[in-house]
């Protein structure tokens, strides 16, 4: 192929990059661009803005299933164009927002939205969308699914996420590995495997660059091996964390098992500077069966620390605040779940995180 | 279409309050008009249940690329292709989309015929990172689908060892804490990395994620190598009126139990005649008591930016938060963004050059400490960048008084200046 036929045959990319941002603005909020006074929640699901110039915007947020058909998605759009003003935006955790200029416009589009299946909330003191990755449907590496868990959970803590029941929000997120896509969150239900990887030998030399697969493994738990005549690579089981580090770039060191691959449930993750610094979650519960297509041992653990959080903690304290006021061992009392030795970290800087005092609740 | 894929693990989500996905996908199956997307529908649906039942994924990765990118579409190959092979291949797009993540109507609409003409009619918004992914094209397609939408303002994220698609909070737009111009840095600073955006030559991802104010609503600390936070540096104004109508509605003890006892380092004071006293010297701009009265409270007037860097999830060293290299930075003239920019470039410079193979910023920070980072990026130590100075002697001191003349050097230079 000639040149000049290569330069048919591919048409260079225009490498524009991100783009430009208002031209999709709703015409309100560009003409108050850094010019917002305050805003107000008049109901769950609604914010109201006020520009120093008087102007108002209200924003309505609704929750969607996030993987779209595009079936799904003009009917969203065809809403936006009957009921709202045509603009809208994503929330980081996919949730759709319909900007309207008028007070008026709110409540028509909250009944066309909650008539076609989409739900209002997900503003202020509510559980808000669970964030979360692809799992089964789409990564190549996952030990769960990622939008079924979320379905079925948010199934569960609906009204929590239509209403303002929580001490604060309660931000949860997903993750289909250890590598926790998903995220930092108040409650975060990531998957957690339980046994050293499964080799295929015969493939090893094949698929994997081995050294990089080496120097992956945050133990030194793998070492080159030569099995049955063929270079591979071995695992020192008494080592390995089976976190599954190997997995991704040697496929042929299967860390995902139907029956060992299991859910852990974190909290504490807090990504706001808001009274402490930011915080990462903490363990609290594993050993959680993986249990599709609705995980409900999964989500009883999620509304028994729920139920506690809302019950015990003050208002605007996040659940880390509230564990932070009341203790761990008042949280495992108050959750009913198990303190065990896996609770205690042995991993770099561990002692940091151990108690060097005497403060003690009795 | 092959007969439809008997699904009765995947029907199961199907009831419930909740929008479910699987009613969308079942949607494509059974109404879609073409008959590539109905047929792509069944099978990944097959593919789906077949790893609901056996609790595995099926997906391999592998090499596929737009003409003149390396990055940007991330390839899904069926392991079980031949019982499911209508999504036998099954690539996503990650797509750019506008810094804060705002659309028309009218654009939705045509990315999505976009992609229903060239793709699966799947797409979500957004992926983790950030990128609004289009999920399952074939190969041939996704140089297809890019093509047509490329034309009309859209261009492919990053994936891989590169620069990765950026995040910003919904900020000036319409948020009144916001301190600074999160489109623009946003965009400056992508949009200056075009090129390692498409072409991954980084010894890993580099992030970067603007948020308007230390509420960090894009997790910008934790999830970030860069993050660009906004903040002040003045007081922080009172608007005393509205302070007193906030005590009248609320009531002194919601006041004192959620705003004046929860200052993280004990500022404000409620007088005895309900207005509100605040020590603005010692302020850390937590946004506390901003978020609970937002009309009585607002960020100040001299604001900028506080910037950190190395934060990182769990792999390989376990999570690790950014860490404050730029206490405060302006960001209003053209020179401030320069400044930025160039502060960026030095940054993934030097990590590129001393970073180890898939090591993050924030990994490489950990391995050869925070001093070097500095120095390798041309910035001076700042007693904002640690939690508590270091508790142990056994560290090599000489050179002591020099460095401790530079300080004063630079602090009488910082006063004339």
């Amino acid at each position: 192929m000639s040149e000049k036929q290569a330069t048919i045959a591919h048409r260079p990319p225009k490498e524009t990059g991100c783009p430009d941002a208002f031209q999709y603005m709703h015409p309100v909020m560009r003409r108050n661009y850094g010019q917002w006074a305050y805003h107000e929640d008049p109901r769950p699901g609604v914010l109201k803005h006020v520009a120093h110039s008087g102007d108002a915007i209200w924003t309505i947020r609704a929750g969607t299933q996030r993987i779209l058909d595009v079936t799904s998605l003009n009917l969203l759009c065809d809403i936006g164009d009957k009921y709202a003003d045509g603009y809208v935006r994503f929330t980081i955790r996919s949730n759709i927002e319909y900007m309207v200029d008028q007070e008026s416009k709110v409540g028509p589009l909250i009944v066309e939205l909650e008539k076609n299946g989409f739900v209002v909330g997900g503003t202020k003191n509510s559980v808000a969308m669970i964030s979360h990755t692809q799992g089964w449907l789409h990564c190549d590496i996952p030990g769960t699914d990622a939008s079924g868990v979320v379905k079925a959970m948010m199934d569960e803590v609906i009204d929590e996420f239509k209403g303002w029941n929580m001490p604060n929000r309660v931000h949860m997120t997903t993750s289909c590995c250890q590598i926790n896509c998903g995220g930092q969150g108040d409650i975060a239900i990531n998957v957690q495997h339980t046994k050293p990887p499964k080799i295929n030998h015969d493939l090893v030399s094949n698929v994997c660059e081995r050294p990089s697969v080496v120097a992956r493994c945050p133990v030194a738990a793998i070492r080159p091996a030569q099995i049955n005549g063929k270079p591979s690579l071995e695992v020192d089981e008494k080592k390995c964390i089976c976190c599954g580090a190997c997995y991704p770039p040697c496929p042929p060191m299967q860390i995902n098992d139907a029956e060992h691959t299991k859910l852990s449930v974190w909290v504490g993750g807090n990504h706001s500077n808001a009274r402490g610094k930011p915080s990462f979650q903490k363990l609290v519960a594993a050993g959680i069966p993986n249990n599709p297509p609705r995980w409900p041992e999964a989500t009883a653990i999620v509304k028994k620390i729920l139920r506690a959080y809302r019950d015990d903690a003050k208002d605007w304290e996040r659940i880390s605040d509230w564990v932070e006021r009341i203790g761990w061992p008042r949280f495992f009392e108050l959750t009913g779940l198990p303190f065990t030795k896996f609770h205690i970290n042995n991993w770099k800087g561990a002692r940091n995180s151990l108690n060097a005092s005497t403060h003690i609740r009795f | 279409m092959a007969d439809k894929h008997v699904t009765p693990m995947l029907d199961e989500l199907e009831h419930g309050p909740w929008p479910s996905f699987i009613s969308g996908i079942k949607r494509l199956r059974d109404q879609h008009p073409q008959e590539r997307i109905s047929g792509m529908a069944n099978s990944l649906l097959g593919q789906l249940e077949h790893s609901y039942e056996t609790r595995k994924g099926y997906w391999k990765g592998g090499t596929v690329s737009v003409f003149g990118y390396g990055s940007g579409i991330i390839p899904r190959f069926s392991e079980v292709g031949d019982a499911f092979p209508e999504s036998r291949e099954f690539h996503t797009l990650r797509v750019q989309p506008p810094a804060g993540n705002y659309y028309t109507t009218g654009m939705l609409r045509q990315l999505g015929e976009s992609w229903e003409k060239h793709g699966s009619g799947l797409q979500t918004f957004h992926g983790q990172t950030g990128n609004i992914m289009f999920i399952g094209s074939t190969t041939e397609n996704t140089q297809h689908f890019f093509d047509e939408i490329n034309e009309y303002g859209w261009d492919l994220g990053g994936a891989g060892p590169c620069v990765r698609t950026g995040m910003c909070c919904v900020g000036a737009a319409r948020c009144e804490q916001s301190n600074i111009d999160e489109i623009k840095i946003h965009r400056t600073l992508l949009n200056n990395f075009t090129d390692d955006v498409h072409r991954p030559a980084l010894p890993y991802k580099f992030k970067f994620k603007v948020s308007g104010c230390p509420n960090d609503c894009v997790n910008s600390i934790e999830r970030a190598d860069c993050a660009i936070i906004g903040t002040w540096r003045d007081d922080m104004k009172v608007d005393q009126e509205e302070v007193k109508n906030f005590v009248e509605e609320k009531g002194r003890k919601y006041v004192i139990d959620n705003v004046i006892t929860r200052c993280p380092t004990n500022c404000l004071s409620l007088k005895d005649d309900d207005t509100l006293e605040v020590d603005n010297r010692n302020c850390v701009k937590c946004m506390h008591c901003l978020n609970v009265m937002p009309k009585a409270l607002s960020p100040g007037d001299d604001k900028g930016a506080t910037i950190l860097m190395g934060g990182k999830r769990t792999l390989k060293v376990g999570d690790l938060m950014g860490t404050v290299v730029v206490p405060f930075m302006k960001l209003d003239t053209e020179e401030d963004y320069e400044k930025l920019t160039e502060l960026a470039e030095e940054t993934i410079d030097f990590w590129a050059e001393n970073g180890l193979e898939h090591e993050r910023c924030g990994e490489m920070i950990e391995r050869i400490g925070l001093v070097n980072f500095l120095d390798g990026i041309g910035l001076e130590v700042d007693p904002n960048m640690v939690a508590d100075p270091t508790t142990s002697s056994y560290v090599r001191m000489d050179g002591w008084d020099d460095e401790a003349e530079k300080w004063f050097k630079e602090k009488l230079e910082a006063a004339e200046a």
